[in-house]
């Protein structure tokens, strides 16, 4: 098998003295889409953020497409990596907030193309025809000058996605993408991303929308507390879930 | 269901045409008002020892002329000074480093700790304390030697005074901007690969920068007034050029006014430089940008017309 994309091992995480992750351990390979699933303060969202280096992890190995994130393994050491190092290994790592944090002082063209012309050093001028073919394949051909202010939550997430897209990245985080959403807009989003899965992106999806992991994720995981209750095929978790823990959530949220 | 058809059918109601309530309270407090302005135009107009005439004649004396253009020049290098400053120190004080943070709060506390006017007076003086000032490595050999008393005239003196303390106040202006931008901005921008200081520089400043312009602006026509202190360190600035001319002809109060009516000017232009300022770094976060003045009376022209066609 080749490298995973994401492989986590035993990664323990905490803010002060609360321990949010307590030992994860977590694969995810190339073209898959994983669904994380879980009740919120699970640790799934500090999960998410770990994995692009937003936040550090404290102990373990966690490591994205075979190199080890935030850090260099040498002489049997880990060397801390530069800033610049970690931000040209997160320009490749793609990732979506659950409220969309587009650049508000930027029209949507604007924070497509923003990216690729100060962390690519593509041209202006690429940058800004690129981002318009990114908006119109997520169907806002007819709202590239308007800046956040004026968009509606369903459109923000779609630029958002656009701007990773932007970035050619080889993963693309998503972190509730659609939890900030009226329930008439989580449809256009949720439709995006499938197009994403279909075109063969590797996903993490923290949600809530059991119906989507349910038709696109490959698999899907349950987190609670910190840990990893159970991993496997959308149909074994969210049908014949073999934990209590899994059942008691899936019941609420089904 | 069937009221809207109706309606729809009828067309839309007439508008409400009432009896307005009367405000007798407002009439009373209006007239107030006018009142206490005739007095103080009909005063200041009838009262012979303001004499107008001397105003008017020293209004474009070539002293006070160029007495304005020091104040203004004062204004602008020591703002301009104040706001490198305050962005400087405002990034500073959020450093994660304790060292770097707290040699900005150390700053920061001395230099609205103690009066400006003292500042001024210090460095006026700081030949007796630095005789000599040498530029080099520290505690190692100096590339530059220079004569206190020689490089800091009265003016540079003014600039010092005037622009480290700005960047004290400026420095707490520039953090709550930085602060008041949410922090999903900064994940957004690290997420795509920007470094620390892109984001800062792209993201975040720029959308703090609506924060930073109102008290900026207020700032800016404070000092303007403030700058008027240099005069007790004998900088030809426009309140200095007055006291010169007055201590001759001792027209005192017509020079004062003179330079109060120059103050007022200048404080005047910077509130449209403001208001188009807010305006610029507003987009986005409004979605109607704010009209400007040529606008506002184009469309009251507008609505008048209507309303009387």
């Amino acid at each position: 098998m080749s490298t995973p994309m994401v492989l986590a091992e035993a990664v323990h995480k905490r803010f002060g003295r609360n321990e949010v992750l307590r030992g994860i351990d977590f694969v995810v390979q190339p073209r898959e889409v994983s669904c994380l699933l879980g009740p919120s303060g699970s640790g799934k969202s500090t999960f998410l953020r770990c994995i692009n280096h937003l936040d550090k992890i404290d102990a373990g190995r966690l490591s994205v497409d075979g190199e080890l994130v935030g850090y260099r393994e040498s002489g049997g050491k880990l060397h801390e990596l530069r800033e610049s190092e970690i931000a040209r290994k997160r320009a490749e790592i793609g990732m979506l907030f659950q409220h969309f944090n587009l650049f508000g002082n930027m029209t949507a063209v604007e924070n497509v193309s923003c990216a690729p012309v100060l962390v690519k050093g593509a041209s202006r001028e690429h940058a800004r025809a690129s981002a318009r073919e990114l908006l119109d394949r997520v169907g806002l051909s007819d709202r590239l000058d308007h800046y956040p202010s004026q968009l509606s939550g369903g459109q923000q997430q779609r630029v958002a996605i656009a701007r990773a897209l932007a970035m050619d990245p080889k993963l693309i985080l998503f972190d509730e993408p659609t939890s900030a959403l009226d329930p008439e807009l989580v449809d256009e989003v949720l439709g995006a991303m499938k197009a994403l899965a279909n075109d063969g992106m590797t996903m993490i999806v923290v949600t809530h929308e059991i119906g989507f992991a349910a038709e696109v994720a490959d698999t899907v995981t349950f987190m609670d507390e910190g840990v990893v209750v159970e991993s496997g095929a959308p149909e074994q978790v969210l049908r014949e879930p073999r934990h209590e823990r899994t059942r008691a959530f899936l019941s609420k949220v089904l | 269901m069937s009221t809207e058809q109706d309606t729809a059918a009828q067309g839309r109601p007439e508008d409400i045409r009432a009896v307005p309530v009367r405000h007798p309270g407002r009439w009373v407090a209006a007239a107030i008002v006018v009142v206490v302005a005739v007095a103080i135009v009909h005063s200041i107009a009838s009262n012979p020892r303001f004499e107008w005439s001397v105003v008017g004649h020293y209004m474009f004396d070539e002293r006070i002329v160029e007495g304005l253009r020091v104040t203004v020049e004062l204004t602008v290098i020591a703002m301009a000074i104040g706001i490198v400053l305050g962005i400087v120190l405002a990034v500073m004080r959020l450093s994660p480093n304790p060292l770097v943070s707290g040699g900005s709060w150390g700053y920061i506390w001395f230099f609205r700790g103690t009066p400006v006017l003292v500042q001024l007076l210090f460095w006026y003086n700081i030949a007796a304390l630095y005789p000599k000032i040498d530029v080099g490595i520290p505690f190692g050999p100096a590339f530059i030697h220079a004569d206190a008393n020689s490089l800091i005239t009265p003016f540079t003196a003014a600039i010092l005074g005037l622009g480290l303390n700005e960047g004290a106040y400026m420095a707490e202006i520039v953090r709550a901007g930085i602060i008041s931008v949410p922090e999903g901005q900064a994940d957004a921008a690290r997420s795509l690969g920007m470094t620390r200081l892109q984001t800062m520089r792209r993201i975040v400043l720029p959308q703090a920068m609506r924060v930073i312009i109102p008290p900026t602006g207020n700032e800016t026509i404070s000092m303007l007034k403030t700058s008027s202190l240099a005069y007790t360190i004998a900088v030809g600035e426009l309140l200095y050029a007055a006291t010169n001319i007055y201590s001759q002809n001792f027209k005192t109060i017509q020079l004062l006014i003179v330079a109060s009516i120059w103050y007022i000017v200048c404080t005047s232009v910077l509130y449209v430089g403001q208001f188009y300022l807010e305006r610029y770094y507003g987009r986005g976060a409004t979605r109607e940008l704010a009209q400007t003045p040529l606008q506002r009376v184009w469309i009251g022209l507008r609505s008048m017309h209507r309303s009387w066609s």
